[in-house]
């Protein structure tokens, strides 16, 4: 069975471990590394609830394998917090609890890494499908709810949270 | 999943060599269509040849004196590329595809030549207990009776009614994008038109790429550039669903008078479908809708359909007219 040796820096830790060339990102890190925060929901692309920050921008764990990413930078939802903010919460943590952007919790961690990167690509000036004028700059204060919405879209929730998880990405947006 | 090779070769040289010597041997790019196809069994080769690490990362303009296009090397990102402000400006049309194609995380994912070469969302090619002549040449085509709703109207054969779901591809068609390929015997362009294919008697082919062949650019000539261009996609949820139909379409209009108009569909067909009848009958014609929709109308009347698929006709004529209406009134025209 062909397998490869990969170093993943999870969290900030540097993890090796061999894999099974087949094995991909999301199951080296639940299966292989313990890492359970990112979730196998539909293992096809098509959920968003296995999101993490890969090297910074969120990505599916589920659509990559896992000796393809070797040497790169994982950050699941549990490591996004900082031991000097509140309660060591990530503030857009803390803005899903205040705004019950979640039910079961199952696709919260891959929300919450979705959101990071929306508010990361708004911040770089990235444009989205819903943007009017693409010749305008974008920045952090053109995220109103139409742009969280479009921007959101590859991440389900099957509870329906999405009133308070578009509260909670609009309150991190607008601070 | 099948075992697994796992080769990442140092330059785009070593990997073109990788997979023309080996007919088990397949690249991977982003992998968001290949690793699912892995797992579902559609996709069954022995080694994969890792090539998204390949540093094909610049987008490069040139300037007016060596054509004023621009060379978008094949593993940008697609949220990179629709974030690009060149291609914003100068041709939206591809901005508006790739912002209108999957999510935010398999925009970061998804690279240029990769996005190209993904494969038919049709759900009978994806199930491998059904028959399918793209997937398993000769064995049938369980669509031309079954669920038909994403099926061709235009260009198909007997043996397949598959679409091509690639957005960006779209987009291409419409500027008269470029593909550069590299092979064991060099590299070759070959015109965006001439890339994807109608299924004939060979549905399991998608393009014109010979084995080991490996996309290293896309080209935007100058020429093909388009300020007044627009891509409109039609489908089932607001975001984040392939199209039903889609529209890129560029317009330049002189006194009401259209003085240049390029058409391509998506969803209609096995390759992007560039509706150059459409485009023939409106040239010089002072700019309407209705105008349009006649000509729309026009190409149209080739395609064959079904009870399951009929509604992609009207709805592909007047999306047409409101991507090309959108575009007048850019240019102060409205009618």
């Amino acid at each position: 069975m062909p397998r490869t040796e990969i170093v993943l820096t999870v969290d900030g830790e540097e993890r090796a471990v061999t894999v099974d060339n087949r094995t991909t990102l999301l199951d080296a890190l639940r299966e292989r590394l313990a890492v359970t925060a990112p979730k196998k929901g539909c293992d096809h692309g098509q959920c968003g609830s296995c999101t993490v920050l890969l090297d910074g921008r969120r990505h599916l764990t589920c659509l990559t394998l896992a000796v393809a990413q070797d040497g790169a930078e994982v950050t699941t939802a549990a490591g996004l917090g900082t031991e000097d903010s509140s309660h060591g919460l990530h503030p857009m943590q803390q803005a899903f609890l205040d705004h019950d952007g979640y039910q079961c919790g199952y696709c919260t961690p891959g929300q919450i890494c979705s959101a990071v990167g929306v508010i990361e690509e708004a911040k770089q000036g990235h444009p989205s499908h819903v943007t009017e004028d693409l010749e305008d700059d974008v920045d952090l204060t053109d995220l109103d709810e139409e742009e969280i919405r479009e921007r959101m879209s590859g991440n389900l929730c099957r509870c329906g949270a999405y009133a308070g998880i578009l509260a909670a990405v609009g309150e991190v947006a607008a601070s | 999943m099948k075992e697994l090779t796992y080769l990442r070769p140092a330059d785009a040289t070593a990997a073109v060599a990788a997979v023309a010597g080996d007919p088990h041997a397949v690249f991977l790019g982003g992998g968001t269509n290949l690793v699912d196809h892995l797992k579902l069994g559609v996709a069954t080769p022995d080694t994969v040849v890792d090539v998204h690490r390949l540093p094909l990362t610049t987008v490069a303009t040139y300037d007016d004196d060596h054509g004023g296009g621009l060379r978008i090397d094949t593993n940008v990102r697609n949220s990179d590329l629709g974030a690009h402000p060149v291609v914003r400006s100068r041709w939206p049309v591809v901005a508006r595809a790739l912002l209108a194609g999957a999510s935010g995380q398999i925009r970061n994912q998804a690279t240029t030549g990769g996005n190209l070469l993904q494969r038919t969302r049709c759900v009978y090619f994806q199930d491998t207990t059904t028959p399918c002549n793209k997937r398993e040449p000769g064995s049938g085509c369980s669509a031309v009776e079954g669920y038909g709703r994403y099926n061709a109207i235009l260009g198909t054969s007997p043996e397949c009614v598959a679409t091509h779901p690639s957005d960006l591809a779209v987009g291409l068609a419409c500027v008269d994008a470029r593909v550069v390929v590299l092979g064991p015997d060099g590299e070759r362009t070959i015109a965006f038109e001439d890339f994807h294919r109608l299924p004939g008697h060979h549905p399991e082919r998608d393009t014109t790429l010979e084995h080991g062949e490996l996309i290293t650019a896309v080209e935007l000539p100058g020429a093909g550039a388009a300020p007044h261009s627009t891509y409109y996609k039609a489908r089932d949820r607001a975001s984040y669903a392939f199209a039903l139909v889609s529209v890129a379409a560029a317009l330049t209009l002189e006194d009401g008078q259209i003085s240049d108009v390029r058409i391509a569909w998506g969803g209609v067909a096995h390759k992007p479908w560039r509706a150059r009848v459409a485009e023939r009958n409106l040239l010089g014609q002072p700019f309407s809708e209705d105008v349009v929709r006649a000509a729309a109308a026009e190409e149209l009347e080739a395609a064959e359909t079904t009870d399951e698929n009929a509604f992609k006709v009207p709805m592909v004529r007047n999306a047409t007219a409101l991507a090309l209406g959108r575009l007048a009134r850019e240019q102060g025209v409205t009618r």
